[in-house]
């Protein structure tokens, strides 16, 4: 009992910690001047989600996290940002001139939704029981099983994406 | 009859090798369009051989199943009920969906697939020389039997979904064929047009298919043990007398949207004219004969789903009649007054369909399909009639007004098979449109839809009119312009752009690399790869009528033998029945039931079937008289005669009473301003409605927005700005219809209040869109807690 | 660990980007804002699917990873288009659907 007792407590330490860096880089996303510092700190906003995602016994997809997030779509935007030649270092006018309009109404999602959250879950307890974990095949007969369409769908949805981005970006 | 029943009920009915393997026609289009796409540049003929081939093959095998159907029909008893020829394979399933794919083969599907067939081989060859040398006559040719590829299997599917497949195929086909010459500006945008009005029907397509499966499927299962994709088991759930009126009546509206904008109804009529901005084998082949016919056909396919779901018989009026009765008459009043032959004849083509529809929606099931068959022929003759006439004669001109006239001299083919086709779609006897046209008429009163069957009669005096002036603006009267030899190249912009036909070009100036195929001057009859199919046309445009020629007596319906489904209760299993008892051997139990009369009722379609279910309802015949026909003889001829008299007094005498009438008399004049504006139905749409909405040009909307400001008198009139050479300019405020006109008004002024909303910046929408969420969020946490 | 935690934490990273489509004018930066969003829809639904002892949060995280990368992918198509033809991703200069 103690030593269970002990793992909870590291994690939610460890919880703790990598959501304070989360919310800082998150800050930092979306306040920042420079783009590519913007995209690295999207980079720790990504590597924390994919910890947290271990944190909650879903390794498969904290692997794919880090595969498509952090290996693929960062360096799609540091292109892009490349492409679009952006100036490294600090640029003005990043922000929109009624930037202030987003404060109030991202405070009151915020509000709204703490308060939903407190009101609907309190302190309900997440189950440390190793019995009820899923692991990668259970995923993979969902996959392949009830939620084959879904799936079909979303392999047009990526064919059509690459066919648009390089009708898209094709010069001619 | 009641040995009959017993024979029937071991009746073991005869197939065939053609019959079970339909499937296989859709697939020979398919491949030959993949091997033109990839090789057909590199072939001698540039691929068309492939698609000729192709056709040629559908042809032959849909004919050899036709046959073999016939003979599976006239084997058994006329009260039997015949089992289609199912074929049904899964194509996938996931968590219990399991979807499909296979044919549904009866006299419907046989009866259609062999005019697509038909006419897309006519068509094709036709188009070998009307096409001749185009820089895109490869693609042309893909197109074409793409096309053919996407109608057959439309036509043949064993489910929903299959028939989805194919009616998307034959959109995009038809975006890209009317888009052939995209790089002049107007077929770009009719192309556009086409596309965006029917995918506006097709989510009629799709929303019904999903009610009706989720209505249906826990009975099909359950009963029959096939999931409600399918048709038959669609059929056969919508006359069990199960279907909630709610879970039916949605379904079928939402599928005859669908309907409506596939094939040209009011109020989605407006794209079918501007589409013939294509190659005209396109118009002859997919906007006159085969793909506007899809939604009848799919009205016909599911007749039971709208029987049940429109409650037709049940009461005088529908919506499918209703629709179908608009469509004819305000076609036809707009055929006249258009100068384009090809609009003349899109807009005759709007109206037939209109009879069709109205024929379905009155319970006249079977003259709506013989009319598909004989419409398919003599419309298609006329078409390709048009293309020769612009091809060898009018200098790519469609104007009758500027560049014909005259021509019966010189193209003495043409000018035969087009009178031909004319007196058939007037519904002259013994030309086939009579008989098809006539009967639908005659059935419509028959169920008790008297309103509509003189708007039918309307319709045939309208459609007897339009024709006879467009024949003496064509054929009769002095040649003018370009048929008189006279050179002008605005004529012909839209071809101008590209080399097209200028094999043929006649004109020495302005062409000067074509000098020297100069060689005849002025019009002349066209190659015989141009008149023969109009020759083919012709005569069946005679002779199909003769398939199911009611006056004539029993013996001369044959149609209605091999077509018409037989309203009979069935065992459900052989409904369900995937063609068992081996190969070519399928067994039906027939449990029909006589009135003490003798004659023979069967109470699908009005009754709960007791034992079994129904797949077609019952319906009944009018009985053919003479005094009916000879009224509608007499209007069309009627419809003739006048409209001779009056086109010889505007066009040829000048007659001063009559010319410039439109002019002078306000009420008249209104009157034509109407119909050239088209009811201003293009201009709600495109300019109030898209407008009002999301049109995104700022600087139009500024535009607008400024002369409201200015005069509101104005306002409702300059909304109607000529956005291209189709949309008309000269909107005047006293002709403008009230509706349209409180309407326009009102969508502006809702567009002007909404404007500053709309300022076109993402960030202001992201703002007010999670704003909106999250006020709305809110609202739900307090109310809850 | 409790289910409110990371559902919390969600939340705060769903506000920040949502922060990000409001205030931000470049496209990229908007696009990154976006994958913030989509990154804390995540997080909720690997929660929910911990607490419910079910794989289905897991399927769906993975399309939506599968989603946001078509998404970004084409995304960033675009403002290069955009960048090419106008030389400026700034989005308020995009205002040509102003009605």
């Amino acid at each position: 009992m103690m030593l269970a007792a002990d793992v909870l407590v590291a994690q939610n330490i460890g919880f703790g910690v990598i959501a304070v860096i989360m919310v800082v880089g998150a800050l930092r996303v979306v306040t920042t001047s420079n783009i590519v510092h913007a995209a690295l700190w999207l980079v720790t906003v990504l590597a924390g989600a994919a910890a947290q995602y271990v944190l909650l016994a879903a390794e498969f997809v904290a692997v794919t996290q880090v595969l498509v997030y952090i290996g693929a779509v960062m360096v799609l935007f540091l292109f892009g940002t490349m492409l679009t030649r952006a100036r490294i270092g600090a640029e003005k006018d990043v922000n929109n001139k009624n930037w202030f309009m987003g404060v109030p109404i991202a405070v009151l999602l915020l509000a709204t939704m703490l308060l939903a959250l407190n009101d609907g879950f309190g302190d309900e307890k997440l189950p440390a029981d190793p019995d009820t974990l899923v692991n990668t095949q259970m995923i993979s007969d969902q996959i392949f099983g009830p939620y084959l369409l879904p799936f079909w769908a979303l392999s047009f949805v990526l064919l059509a994406a690459v066919i648009g981005a390089i009708v898209l970006a094709r010069r001619d | 009859m009641l040995s009959a029943s017993t024979e029937a009920a071991e009746a073991v009915f005869t197939s065939g090798w053609f019959l079970d393997h339909v499937w296989i026609v859709p697939i020979i289009p398919a491949v030959a369009f993949a091997l033109i796409i990839f090789f057909g540049k590199r072939l001698p003929m540039k691929g068309s051989e492939l698609g000729i081939i192709s056709m040629l093959a559908t042809l032959a095998m849909s004919a050899a199943a036709a046959y073999q159907w016939i003979d599976r029909v006239e084997a058994v008893d006329k009260e039997v009920f015949v089992p289609p020829v199912i074929k049904a394979w899964t194509w996938w399933s996931s968590d219990g969906f399991s979807f499909g794919i296979g044919q549904h083969i009866d006299g419907l599907a046989l009866i259609v697939l062999c005019v697509v067939a038909f006419i897309s081989t006519l068509v094709q060859i036709y188009s070998v020389e009307y096409l001749h040398g185009d820089r895109r006559y490869t693609h042309f040719f893909a197109s074409l039997t793409l096309f053919s590829a996407g109608m057959m299997n439309m036509v043949i599917a064993e489910n929903m979904l299959q028939l989805i497949l194919g009616w998307e195929i034959m959109g995009l086909c038809s975006f890209m064929l009317i888009g052939h010459w995209w790089e002049d500006g107007a077929n770009s945008r009719a192309a556009l047009k086409a596309f965006f009005t029917t995918r506006t029907g097709d989510i009629g397509l799709l929303v019904g298919t999903s009610v009706l499966f989720f209505a249906a499927n826990e009975w099909t299962q359950k009963t029959l043990g096939i999931s409600s994709f399918t048709i038959r088991g669609l059929s056969a759930w919508a006359l069990s007398g199960e279907p909630s009126s709610t879970a039916i009546t949605v379904g079928a509206v939402a599928l005859f949207i669908a309907c409506i904008g596939k094939s040209g109804q009011f109020p989605l009529h407006t794209w079918l004219p501007d589409a013939m901005a294509g190659p005209t084998p396109v118009s002859s082949l997919l906007h006159s004969s085969t793909m506007v016919v899809a939604g009848v056909f799919l009205v016909a396919r599911l007749y039971p789903v709208f029987f049940e779901g429109m409650n037709i018989l049940g009461t005088n009026v529908n919506f499918i009649v209703v629709i179908g009765g608009i469509t004819i008459v305000i076609a036809a009043a707009l055929a006249f007054v258009q100068n384009d032959i090809k609009k003349v004849l899109a807009y005759s083509t709007v109206s037939q369909l209109g009879y069709m529809m109205m024929g379905l929606g009155a319970g006249a099931w079977l003259p709506a399909v013989f009319h598909i068959f004989t419409h398919a022929f003599f419309k298609a003759c006329l078409f390709l009639g048009a293309g020769s006439i612009s091809h060898s004669a009018s200098h790519h001109s469609f104007d009758m007004k500027k560049d014909m006239g005259g021509l019966r001299k010189y193209m003495p083919i043409t000018f035969m098979t087009w009178i031909v086709s004319t007196l058939a779609l007037c519904g002259v006897f013994p030309f086939s449109g009579f008989f098809s046209k006539d009967e639908i008429i005659d059935n419509v009163g028959h169920n008790g839809y008297n309103l509509f069957m003189i708007v039918g009669l309307v319709g045939a005096f309208l459609t007897a009119a339009y024709m006879t002036r467009a024949t003496y603006l064509t054929f009769f009267g002095t040649s003018r312009g370009a048929s008189a030899g006279e050179h002008h190249d605005d004529a012909h912009g839209s071809h101008d752009s590209h080399a097209t036909h200028d094999a043929h070009a006649h004109d020495t100036h302005g062409h000067d690399d074509h000098a020297s195929h100069g060689e005849s001057q002025g019009p002349r009859e066209s190659g015989k790869l141009i008149t023969v199919p109009l020759i083919i046309l012709a005569v069946l445009a005679i002779g199909s009528g003769f398939l199911n020629a009611t006056p004539f007596g029993e013996k001369w319906e044959k149609l209605k033998v091999w077509v018409e489904p037989r309203a009979e209760v069935v065992d459900a299993t052989s409904v369900a029945l995937v063609a068992h008892g081996g190969p070519g051997e399928v067994r039906a139990l027939p449990a029909a039931e006589e009135s003490e009369d003798g004659h023979h009722s069967s109470p699908c379609g009005s009754e709960t079937p007791k034992d079994g279910v129904c797949v077609a309802p019952q319906l009944n015949h009018a009985k053919f008289k003479w005094s009916k026909a000879a009224m509608s003889l007499i209007i069309v001829f009627a419809g003739i005669l006048i409209s001779w008299f009056l086109s010889m007094q505007l066009y040829e005498r000048k007659n001063k009473a009559l010319v410039g009438l439109t002019q002078r008399n306000k009420l008249l004049g209104a009157g034509y301003n109407l119909l050239a504006n088209k009811y201003y139905l293009d201009a709600l749409y495109e300019n109030v409605i898209v407008k009002a909405i999301a049109y995104p040009i700022s600087r139009g909307a500024y535009w607008i927005n400024q002369k409201v400001l200015d005069g509101a008198v104005n306002g409702a009139g300059i909304v109607a700005r000529v956005s291209a050479g189709w949309v008309y300019r000269n909107i005047d405020q006293r002709v403008v219809d009230g509706a349209v006109n409180s309407s326009g008004a009102a969508a502006q002024g809702a567009g002007s209040a909404l404007r500053p909303v709309q300022s076109g910046k993402v960030n202001q929408y992201g703002a007010l869109l999670f704003g909106a969420a999250a006020i709305g969020a809110l609202v739900l946490v307090i109310i809850n807690t | 660990m409790l289910v409110n935690q990371f559902l919390m934490l969600g939340a705060v990273l769903f506000c920040i980007g949502v922060y990000g489509v409001i205030a931000r004018r470049n496209a990229v930066l908007v696009l990154m804002s976006i994958e913030l969003i989509l990154n804390s829809v995540n997080i909720n639904l690997l929660a929910f699917a911990l607490r419910n002892g079910s794989a289905d949060g897991h399927t769906f995280a993975l399309y939506v990873i599968a989603v946001a990368a078509a998404e970004v992918g084409v995304g960033l198509a675009m403002v290069l288009l955009v960048y090419r033809n106008r030389k400026s991703i700034a989005l308020d200069d995009l205002a040509e659907m102003k009605g």
